[in-house]
């Protein structure tokens, strides 16, 4: 089981306080599309992903992208049952949607970035330690159900 | 691995020209937040008397490594040979492992971000991810 200091349950909760779900989502998502290119694979039918402006005006993409984000929220409430809370989860991008794991590291670290533009000094390496241990137990979750 | 197209060799240039005069900032703080998010880093310096945030000498390591940095913008038509003497320096003498070029260069796209919130848009962070992968695969070019 994952320990969780007091500090890194505050900080998780304090950083899903503070955003907007709707906006942190697709700038994460459209961000990971536009560095990690091939991640497009996924996103067949999302229409116009041609360029870096296509992707970001794209609807579907805003719409996942804020999906994702509720997802995150999942974690976040269930902070000390991750690995169950996502098993599901895990079958479906796993047997369903055929995601490669390795996308989901792409994606937490572009949502690393994303965060750390918002909160500009706020994101200390304290705070940066513990997101990126959540988004960590998070991604591995993601492909605890793969086989 | 693919090199860098002029155009990214352009962002890279105009964002660099933008950073400069915080170059050693950002080298610092991101060396810091590396030693902190990424503890097995610190395995590297344990010859330092004090690791801590914000400590002496993890700050003016943060602009030695950040100099590198800056040094390679400069050869970006021929990363390959223009840090030919660096790549000896960590093949032979500090044999750091080449997975954690990848941490720092994280680690510096995340201060980035949060030094120039506006400018650090996607586009500029592609090219910049690039360049530092392909500084890292130069780095790593003498290791075998």
């Amino acid at each position: 089981m994952v320990e969780w200091t007091d500090f890194e349950r505050a900080t998780i909760k304090d950083i899903f306080s503070k955003i907007q779900y709707e906006e942190v989502g697709p700038a994460a998502l459209s961000r990971c599309l536009v560095v990690y290119p091939w991640t497009q694979r996924y996103f067949g039918n999302f229409g116009n992903l041609y360029n870096a402006a296509a992707i970001m005006a794209n609807p579907l993409v805003a719409k996942h992208g804020t999906t994702i984000l509720h997802g995150l929220d999942r974690a976040m409430k269930n902070m000390d049952n991750i690995k169950e809370t996502y098993a599901e989860l895990s079958v479906l991008h796993s047997e369903k949607l055929h995601v490669d794991p390795d996308n989901f590291r792409l994606l937490a670290d572009c949502l690393t970035i994303v965060l750390a533009a918002r909160m500009g000094s706020d994101f200390s390496g304290e705070v940066q330690a513990a997101f990126q241990k959540f988004m960590s137990v998070v991604v591995s979750s993601l492909g605890r159900q793969y086989h | 691995m693919s090199s860098l197209t002029a155009k990214d060799k352009e962002t890279v240039k105009a964002f660099w020209a933008k950073m400069a005069s915080k170059a050693q900032d950002i080298g610092a703080d991101a060396l810091n937040r590396m030693l902190i998010v990424y503890p097995q880093t610190k395995t590297y310096f344990s010859h330092w008397k004090d690791l801590s945030p914000g400590s002496a000498q993890v700050l003016k390591h943060g602009k030695t490594v950040m100099g590198g940095v800056e040094y390679a913008v400069t050869q970006l038509d021929d990363l390959k040979a223009g840090l030919l003497s660096l790549s000896e320096l960590h093949a032979f003498t500090l044999r750091v492992d080449p997975a954690n070029f990848k941490i720092l260069s994280h680690n510096i796209l995340v201060v980035m971000a949060i030094t120039f919130p506006e400018d650090f848009t996607p586009e500029v962070h592609v090219c910049m991810d690039k360049f530092l992968a392909s500084l890292a695969l130069a780095l790593a070019e003498k290791y075998r």
